[in-house]
């Protein structure tokens, strides 16, 4: 197993006639976390997505793990986490039953225990039988990152973290983010809080037009 | 390291899904029931009164009933996918992009076979078609033909469901695919509701079956390039 979580050679990706990243090198080595920082549409999105495998460069060779992401995606999928700006449940189906489906697919040992304790650490208990479409975007985003914990992944990658949650559920991000780095997990973190973002990172990307630039 | 559960565990929790969902909102089948009934009737008012015209063509009206309401269903089924990017989700999980076909092909068939049940009394009422004649065998071509067109339906919705027309999309890419399948399926339906002197329900039968093996074989093959952003 590579020392390096995640390892970006030269990778471009390519939408239409538009690079939305543009030959970027970058590494990020096992256990540490990385601020991805940039204006909109400077490909944060774009690169978080990548690493997840939810897409794939258009060139260029990304290492996560160790694993090719996309020649050996199904040996890397069970280590990386996503939560991005779309929250991936179903909107008909209730925080539990989102949590438990995707526990099911894990193979969690007692999803239904898991289910209970994983709401109640995100503060979603109350409505844990309420349908996801009528959650709050506070709401549906401590669902995202209860998904996440359920994975208990290697790379956890985070759009946008801080995005729709009060101060008490900023906090709450934040703890959970150290605690997540606390159990070796490298977390790679895109966000405009620059200041909250360098506090829980050792390292920075900064990305303008699809490539590495140094922050101003 | 692979996915902790099997293939067919994982289209089998796709498929609860599905019904889950449904069961929630009872909102699509209910919409069909509704869609393919008003179908079959204005296809009666325009046949007129002649009861034997009616019979004689009610395999035909039964099928197109359930090719419209298809689109619909079918429509749908990745809407629910598409919002939220749910199947993205599902394939990051890892859930095998083929256990989410086989669970997607199996959840529209279920439904488009349930639709299939309400509208034989309907296609009684309307047509005064006789059902009893070999009952087991008319199950068996319902739930063939619409098996056959949940499998190519459920690829062409998964392709359509972020396309900008996606409404106009489906049936355009869907319909001339299941031109021969359709075929079959009345063709076998008719010889249901009416003697078979030939014996040739047979061979409508074998014929079904080798369409849904196609369909489903092609979709089990491409699925995966269409669940997965390049």
């Amino acid at each position: 197993m590579s020392a390096l979580a995640v390892e970006a050679i030269d990778i471009s990706k390519r939408f239409g006639a538009r690079w939305a990243i543009s030959r970027l090198s970058f590494s990020l080595a096992q256990g540490r976390s990385l601020l991805l920082t940039g204006h909109n549409g400077s490909g944060k999105t774009t690169l978080l997505r990548i690493i997840s495998t939810a897409a794939f460069p258009t060139a260029g060779t990304l290492k996560v793990l160790g694993f090719d992401s996309k020649k050996e995606r199904d040996s890397l999928r069970p280590s990386v986490a996503l939560v991005s700006h779309a929250s991936f449940h179903y909107e008909d189906l209730t925080a539990a039953q989102n949590l438990l489906l995707s526990a099911k697919f894990l193979g969690v040992k007692d999803p239904a225990s898991s289910v209970k304790e994983l709401l109640e650490r995100m503060g979603l208990s109350s409505r844990a039988d309420s349908a996801v479409r009528q959650f709050s975007a506070g709401m549906r985003k401590r669902l995202a990152i209860a998904r996440l914990l359920m994975k208990a992944p290697k790379v956890a990658l985070l759009d946008e973290p801080f995005g729709e949650l009060d101060p008490a559920g900023s906090l709450q991000m934040e703890q959970l983010i150290r605690d997540l780095q606390a159990q070796g997990t490298s977390v790679v973190l895109a966000t405009h809080l620059i200041e909250q973002g360098l506090s829980l990172t050792q390292e920075r990307l900064h990305l303008e037009g699809g490539r590495k630039v140094s922050p101003t | 390291m692979t996915p902790k559960i099997s293939l067919l565990t994982a289209a089998w929790l796709v498929l609860k899904k599905d019904w889950q969902i449904e069961w929630r909102t009872r909102a699509r089948l209910t919409a069909l029931i509704f869609f393919s009934g008003a179908t079959l009737l204005l296809f009666s008012f325009a046949m007129g009164p002649d009861v034997t015209s009616l019979r004689a063509h009610a395999h035909g009206y039964l099928w197109l009933g359930l090719l419209f309401a298809s689109v619909l269903s079918l429509g749908e089924s990745f809407r629910i996918e598409s919002e939220n990017q749910a199947l993205t989700g599902l394939v990051l999980t890892p859930v095998e992009p083929r256990a989410i076909f086989i669970g997607k092909v199996l959840g529209n068939a279920s439904m488009l076979f349930a639709l299939s049940l309400v509208l034989l009394p309907i296609t009684i009422g309307l047509y005064d078609v006789d059902l009893t004649r070999v009952p087991h065998l008319l199950l068996l071509v319902l739930f063939l033909g619409t098996l056959g067109i949940s499998a190519p339906g459920t690829v062409y919705s998964a392709i359509s469901a972020n396309a900008r027309a996606r409404d106009v999309m489906l049936p355009l890419l869907l319909f001339p695919v299941l031109v021969p399948l359709l075929l079959a399926a009345a063709s076998a339906t008719k010889l249901t509701f009416q003697p078979d002197p030939q014996d040739q329900l047979g061979s409508w039968l074998k014929l079904l079956i080798a369409f849904d093996l196609i369909y489903l074989s092609v979709g089990f093959l491409v699925f995966p390039k269409i669940a997965e952003e390049d």
